[in-house]
């Protein structure tokens, strides 16, 4: 059959140009573009509704965009039809053939290329999702959790160049889940695949991805590696979407040399330049976010530390309130000119336990915070994060 | 089992529920006793009545239409051996069977249609597939008379393409019956299948697609046993009627065309011999009966879900 052309085998990085999907007047897919290094893990990772799923689409040949081009390699795959891209979808509602038995689902891309042995193939995968014991069965007599499994198996076995998983671990209980994990992982590096893995579930893409990339409304709002996002982020949804983080608004007092100095009613923080998101311009007066992780700071009675830290930023305040939750103990603590920093401290001690009422002062290092453009909402990305969670 | 139970087992797809409580045990039963009553009263009687009939031989003597309620059952090797009969009977299966195919290549793809393709003209076409219902099925047919006339646009375009001779017509004959009977039970083909195709999940569609299945692969392999259901009722819905149906063969058909149901027609009311009658259509009964089982054991199990 004319199928075996080129395009059809590329291989090679995957290339979104400025991808473009409306629906109507609803721009699903913003202007994106982005690069994914073949044989990499790369998660999308973003709230309900941001895109991720069209996104896939698009690439799978199911959607076809409103403007932009796909390339995988050299080849341009954007007017392909689906059946003819090496790709592959794990579908977000698994889309198991229902008049077929677990076995001839995984089969059904093997047989529509003409491979030779799919017995051993099909086998294989099903040894891989633990599911061989049910080739008979028909989908439905799965439960959900392994339907999702199957649906794995049915797109992995076809080895494809890019792999797109859409949410394909969201109904498997944790054990499952991490377990499931390390077999991508495992899969993923040993066949040198290109996933990409789209994800509620930031931890789930943090300890996989070599590759995250933050989604929200139809835009990337930051890519790199899990490290690089967490400890970065270059705007308030990352930052906050992305674990958590205290922000508040500072004003740039001065440049001094490799550090920047900024203000707030509380007192002064000094940081590094490199840990300044490009967006924001330090320009004395300048309005800006100071961002710090609340595992980064270090809390303390204040009593025991009135001479002010050589190094280092400092906020004193009174706790508002603890939760003890086991490796550590959550703190809010409200600051003289009224912010509210949440922190977590390691029990080292059940005796250091602060109470309500004591007064405190909270330190971190100054390479551990971080400024973000003040013309951000400090809360964008807290929401969908609990949308995300319930 | 029943015909009607045999379309039913076919239809049901969805996952079994579970097992009603124990409290509720009779309900199921109290729902189905109108129906049952409905049936005992204008089914099972006269069925019983019409067995009867069918073993009832003629007053020594007596007049034309007098029978005695006898156990004749030679009726019925007397009736099937007789080419007056049996001829009508196998020439009903033919049409009724080439009816049938032609509704289901005709149905398909106009339910497919209606299902994907229409958007929102969908309930605009769909009244258009019921609208024939809204005339009389007699008045119906007679319009196709008109339709297959030597003077109609029909036979028209036929004599152009030589398909048939500058006098030659198609009304009447067995085409034209074929042709009313395909005609008269298409919407019984199209909803069905409409019901079924409209079920199914593009999305499947779509994952076949995604796993290298060009459109048509796509649709021999998850649309059309999906639909399976649909085209399985369908079928039964045209076939059943048709083969009993004699009003396309009377009014479109010539004598030569005759069907077991104006045979039946015939003897009962014309000839007046009731016996024969009734044996014809325990005759016609049971041997629909047996066609559609060995058809819904053969389609009706594979490749459903
Ligand atoms: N066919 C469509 N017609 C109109 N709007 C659509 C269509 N498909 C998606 N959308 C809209 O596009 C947006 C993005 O949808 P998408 O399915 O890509 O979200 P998602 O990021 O995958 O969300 P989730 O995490 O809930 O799966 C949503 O607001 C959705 O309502
Ligand atoms: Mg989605």
């Amino acid at each position: 059959m004319a199928r075996a052309t080129d395009v059809t085998k590329a291989q090679g990085d995957l290339y979104l140009e400025r991808l473009t999907k409306s629906f109507g007047d609803f721009v699903a897919v913003d202007d994106l573009s982005l690069t994914v290094p073949q044989g990499s893990f790369f998660a999308l990772l973003g709230p309900s509704g941001c895109g991720k799923t069209t996104t896939l689409r698009m690439v799978a040949g199911l959607e076809d965009p409103t403007a932009g081009r796909i390339k995988i390699g050299e080849a341009d795959i954007t007017e392909l039809k689906p059946f003819r891209r090496p790709v592959n979808t794990v579908f977000q509602n698994y889309a198991l053939f229902p008049h077929m038995d677990i076995y001839e689902n995984v089969a059904f891309g093997l047989r529509r290329r003409g491979i030779k042995d799919v017995k051993t193939q099909v086998m294989e995968a099903l040894e891989l999702i633990e599911l061989a014991q049910v080739a008979k069965r028909k989908p439905a007599q799965l439960s959900g959790g392994q339907q999702q499994r199957v649906a794995l198996a049915r797109a992995i076995v076809n080895r494809p160049a890019v792999l797109l998983l859409d949410e394909p671990l969201g109904a498997l209980d944790l054990k499952l889940r991490r377990q499931m994990q390390l077999e991508l992982k495992r899969i993923q590096t040993e066949v040198g695949l290109t996933f990409i893995h789209v994800t509620h579930d930031q931890e789930e893409a943090m300890t996989m991805a070599d590759t995250v990339a933050v989604m929200n409304k139809g835009v990337i709002e930051q890519l790199g590696a899990p490290t690089d996002l967490y400890e970065s982020p270059k705007t308030a949804f990352v930052a906050n979407f992305l674990g958590q983080s205290n922000l508040f608004p500072a004003a740039v007092l001065e440049v001094d040399g490799e550090d920047i100095v900024l203000e707030d009613s509380d007192g002064r923080y000094r940081m590094p330049m490199n840990r300044v998101a490009p967006s924001v311009s330090p320009t004395r007066g300048g309005r800006v976010l100071v961002g710090v992780r609340p595992e980064k700071i270090h809390i303390e009675r204040l009593a025991e530390s009135d001479a002010t830290p050589a190094d280092g930023n400092y906020v004193d305040g009174t706790v508002r309130s603890s939760s003890f939750m086991g490796v550590s103990t959550q703190y809010e603590v409200a600051t003289a000119g009224g912010e509210i920093i949440s922190v977590f401290a390691q029990n080292l001690s059940a005796r250091d336990l602060l109470s309500e009422g004591d007064p405190v002062r909270l330190t971190w290092a100054p390479r551990h915070g971080f400024v973000l453009n003040g013309s951000e909402d400090m809360n964008a990305g807290v929401e969908a994060v609990t949308a995300a969670a319930g | 089992m029943s015909i009607a139970a045999a379309i039913a087992e076919t239809a049901d797809e969805g996952p079994k529920g579970p097992p009603p409580k124990r409290r509720g045990r009779f309900i199921p039963y109290l729902l189905m006793l109108p129906g049952a009553l409905w049936l005992g009263i204008f089914f099972l009687v006269p069925l019983v009545t019409l067995f009867l009939t069918s073993l009832q031989t003629p007053v020594a003597g007596g007049d034309v239409g007098q029978f005695e309620q006898t156990f004749n059952f030679a009726n019925y090797p007397e009736t099937l051996t007789d080419p007056n009969y049996y001829v009508p009977l196998f020439r009903s299966f033919l049409y009724s069977a080439s009816a049938t195919i032609l509704a289901l290549l005709i149905g398909y793809p106009l339910a497919y249609g209606i299902a994907f393709k229409a958007g929102r003209f969908r309930n605009v076409l769909l009244v258009m597939v019921i609208a024939p219902f809204f005339v009389s099925f007699i008045l119906r047919t007679i319009a196709w008379r008109q339709i297959l006339a030597d003077e109609g646009p029909v036979v028209a375009v036929l004599r152009v393409i030589g398909l048939v001779g500058p006098t030659g017509g198609v009304y009447p004959s067995a085409i034209a019956v074929v042709a009313g009977l395909t005609y008269n039970f298409l919407p019984f083909m199209t909803l069905p299948i409409y019901a079924s195709l409209e079920r199914v999940d593009h999305r499947l569609v779509e994952a076949a697609g995604d796993l290298y299945a060009s459109p048509w692969t796509g649709f021999r392999k998850v649309t059309l046993p999906l639909s399976m259901p649909g085209v399985v009722a369908g079928t039964l819905l045209t076939f059943i009627p048709a083969a009993g149906d004699y009003v396309n063969a009377a009014l479109l058909g010539t004598p030569k065309n005759t069907m077991i149901g104006n045979r039946i027609e015939f003897t009962f009311l014309s000839v007046n011999d009731y016996p024969t009658a009734a044996v014809l259509s325990f005759i016609l009964m049971a041997s629909i009966l047996i066609m559609v089982l060995l058809y819904v054991r053969r389609v009706g199990t594979e490749d459903l879900v």
